[in-house]
C-alpha cells in the first residue's frame, strides 16, 4: 500500500496495461530504426560469403578486418577528414552570423527589419535545389568549386540558423541590454559579454544541428565535388557503391567509418539537438 | 522657450541614436545578408533568369517561355511531378499519425526512456541517406534480400520479387525509406508541445470523467495545432525535396517511375547538361512548394 502511495503519476501510468503494451509495441518498431546501423556495423565485420547468407546470420560469426584493410586502400580518412571539416567550419560560420543577425532582428528597431525578417522566412520554404545549378556556376566563377567551400558557403547562407537565433534571443531580457548601455557598454561589447552568454544554449542547438545537416548534405556534396581525394565520407561511400555494388563488405565499412562518428555525436549532445529543434519550431 | 530649445536638442538626439541604431543594427547584419544575398537570393535570380533561355554547355540563347511550354509537353516531367506528388500525399499524413502517435505514447514514459525513444526515431536521419540507403537496398535485393527470404519463408510470396526493378513496387520502396527519414523532427516536436499542454485542463477533463481519447481530442489536440501545421509544412517540404534516397537507390528507374521533380532537375543539369530546362524546372517546383504550404496555413489556421 505504501509504495503505491510513493508512487508517482508517472509511474503508476506505466504499469497499466496500456502503457504496458504500448511500451512493447514502442520497442518492437524501434527495433527497426535501430536495423540499419545494427546492419552495416556487423556486416562490415562479416566475410564476403557471409554476408550474402540467406538466412542471414544475426551476429558475424566468421568476423574479419579485410574489408576495412580493403577500405583504406581508398582515402577514407581523406574523406572522414573532409566531411568533419566543412561540417565544422560552416558550423562556426553559421553560430557566428546568424546569432548576430539573430540578436539584431529580434532585440533592436530599424527600418527594413520587418522586410529582411519576411524575406529571410520567405525563402526557407525555397527548395534549395531550385538553385543548385546557379550556386555551381558561382562556385566556378569564385574558383573554388571542388573544394570544401564550395559546400561550405552555401550552407552559412541558409536563413534557418538565423531564425532559430532570433526565437532564442527574444528571450533575453531588455532590461539586461539597457544596464549594459547605461554601464557606457558599446554595442560590441553587449554582445559579447551580455548577449552571447544567454544564448548559450541556442548555441548548443544550433551548432550540433548544423553540424549534423552538413554532414549529411549529400546532394550539395555531390554536385560541388569532384576529385576523388576531396569527396566527402558519404560520396565516398556512394562512390564505391557505384564501382563495388556487390562488394557488400567494403561498403559496409565504409558506411559504419560514415556514420558512427556522427551517431556518437548526436548522442553526445542529443540533449540541446531536441532543444533547438523544439524551441525553433514552437515559439515559430 | 528654453523646453522648446530642450524638446528640439532632445529629438534631435533620439534621432542621432536612432540613426546609430540603424547604423549597429546593419552592421550586425551584413555577414548574415553577405552569404543570404550571394547564396541564395542572387542564384535563386541567376536561376529564374537563365530558366528563359537555351542554356547548355555551348549554347546561350534567349528563348522566352518555350522551356516551359517544353516541360508541359514532356511525359517525363509530367511522370515526375506525378510522383512527387504521390510521395508528398503519401508520407505527409502517414508521418503527422505515426509520429503523434509515438510521442503521445513517449511523453508518458521516464525521461530515460523518452529521450532513448527520441533518439532512435532519429538515427536514420542522423546516420545520412547514404549509410541507410546501403542497408535497405540490401533488404529489397531480388536474391540475397531478407524481405523476399522473410516472405517466402512465411509462404506470402512463391517467387522472389523484383522490389527496385518494377515500377508498381520501387515508388512503395522509396516511400517506406523516405518515412522512416522523416519521422524524427515530427517526434521531437510533438514531444515538445505535448509539454505545453495546460496539465491543469487535462486533469480538469480527467475528473470530469472524460476518457482518455475524449481528452486528447478536446484538450491536447487544439494546443497541439499550430505543431501539427509545422510538421505539415516540413514533412511536405521535405517529401518534395527527396532526392539522395532516389538517386541512390534506384536512379529514377525503372523506366522513370520513381523520378521526381527533384531527380528528374539533376538528371537533365548533370547528366545531360540542360542548365536552362533544368532551372524551369527548379521554379515550377518553388511554385508548387509555395502553393502546398500556402494551402496548408489556409486549412490549418482556420480557427485563428
Amino acid at each position: 500500500m505504501s509504495t503505491m502511495n510513493t508512487m508517482t503519476r508517472e509511474q503508476r501510468n506505466m504499469r497499466s496495461p496500456y502503457m504496458i503494451a504500448m511500451t512493447i509495441l514502442m520497442v518492437l518498431v524501434a527495433l527497426l530504426f535501430i536495423f540499419p546501423f545494427y546492419w552495416i556495423i556487423t556486416g562490415s565485420f562479416k566475410s564476403s560469403a557471409e554476408i550474402n547468407l540467406i538466412p542471414p546470420h544475426w551476429f558475424p560469426m566468421d568476423s574479419t578486418f579485410a574489408h576495412y584493410e580493403r577500405l583504406f586502400w581508398e582515402p577514407a580518412w581523406q574523406w572522414l577528414f573532409n566531411s568533419a571539416f566543412m561540417s565544422f567550419v560552416a558550423m562556426v560560420l553559421v553560430c557566428i552570423v546568424a546569432s548576430m543577425a539573430g540578436y539584431v532582428l529580434a532585440k533592436k528597431q530599424f527600418p527594413g527589419r520587418l522586410a529582411i525578417f519576411s524575406l529571410l522566412v520567405a525563402a526557407m520554404a525555397l527548395p534549395r535545389q531550385a538553385i543548385l545549378i546557379p550556386l555551381v556556376r558561382i562556385m566556378n566563377t569564385l574558383g573554388i568549386s571542388d573544394t570544401p567551400w564550395a559546400v561550405i558557403l552555401p550552407s552559412v547562407g541558409w536563413p534557418f540558423g538565423i531564425f532559430m537565433m532570433k526565437q532564442f534571443s527574444e528571450g533575453i531580457p531588455g532590461e539586461m541590454m539597457e544596464a549594459a548601455r547605461i554601464d557606457g557598454a558599446g554595442e560590441v561589447y553587449t554582445f559579447l559579454r551580455i548577449v552571447m552568454p544567454m544564448l548559450k544554449p541556442a548555441f548548443g542547438a544550433l551548432a550540433i544541428f548544423t553540424f549534423i545537416i552538413v554532414w549529411n548534405d549529400y546532394m550539395m556534396q555531390l554536385v560541388m565535388l569532384t576529385s576523388r581525394r576531396n569527396l566527402s565520407i558519404a560520396l565516398g561511400i556512394a562512390t564505391l557503391q557505384a564501382e563495388f555494388g556487390i562488394n557488400y563488405g567494403l561498403i559496409m565499412a565504409g558506411a559504419t567509418l560514415g556514420s558512427v562518428p556522427i551517431v556518437l555525436i548526436f548522442i553526445m549532445f542529443q540533449k540541446y539537438f531536441t532543444q533547438g529543434i523544439a524551441l525553433g519550431a514552437v515559439k515559430g | 522657450m528654453s523646453t522648446l530649445a530642450d524638446n528640439k536638442k532632445l529629438f534631435a538626439r533620439s534621432r542621432a541614436i536612432q540613426r546609430q541604431q540603424t547604423k549597429v543594427s546593419y552592421l550586425f547584419l551584413l555577414p548574415a545578408l553577405l552569404f543570404f544575398f550571394g547564396f541564395v537570393v542572387f542564384p535563386m535570380i541567376m536561376g529564374i533568369y537563365t530558366s528563359f533561355f537555351n542554356y547548355t554547355m555551348k549554347e546561350f540563347s534567349f528563348i522566352g517561355i518555350r522551356n516551359y511550354i517544353e516541360l508541359f509537353n514532356d511525359s517525363t516531367f509530367g511522370q515526375s511531378v506525378t510522383n512527387t506528388l504521390i510521395i508528398a500525399v503519401a508520407s505527409v499524413p502517414l508521418v503527422m499519425l505515426f509520429s503523434l502517435w509515438v510521442a503521445t505514447v513517449i511523453y508518458q514514459m521516464p525521461v530515460f526512456s523518452r529521450s532513448f525513444f527520441r533518439g532512435v526515431f532519429y538515427l536514420p536521419v542522423v546516420m545520412g541517406s547514404v549509410p541507410v540507403v546501403v542497408v535497405w537496398k540490401w533488404v529489397f535485393h531480388r536474391y540475397h534480400g531478407i524481405l523476399n527470404w522473410t516472405l517466402s519463408s512465411l509462404g506470402i510470396i512463391s517467387e522472389n520479387i523484383n522490389w527496385l526493378g518494377e515500377a508498381q513496387y520501387a515508388i512503395w520502396c522509396v516511400l517506406a525509406i523516405l518515412f522512416t527519414t522523416s519521422i524524427g523532427q515530427p517526434i521531437v516536436l510533438y514531444v515538445a508541445s505535448l509539454g505545453n499542454v495546460d496539465q491543469s485542463q487535462v486533469e480538469a477533463s480527467e475528473v470530469d470523467g472524460c476518457s482518455k481519447w475524449q481528452t486528447f481530442l478536446h484538450v491536447k489536440w487544439p494546443s497541439l495545432l499550430p505543431t501539427t501545421l509545422y510538421v505539415a509544412v516540413i514533412t511536405t517540404i521535405n517529401s518534395f525535396q527527396c532526392f539522395a534516397l532516389i538517386q541512390l537507390l534506384t536512379s529514377g528507374g525503372p523506366d522513370g517511375s520513381t523520378s521526381t521533380v527533384m531527380y528528374y532537375l539533376y538528371d537533365t543539369a548533370f547528366r545531360i547538361y540542360r542548365y536552362g530546362y533544368a532551372n524551369a524546372m527548379g521554379v515550377i517546383l518553388a511554385i508548387i512548394i509555395a502553393a502546398f504550404s500556402a494551402f496548408q496555413f489556409r486549412v490549418m489556421r482556420t480557427d485563428d
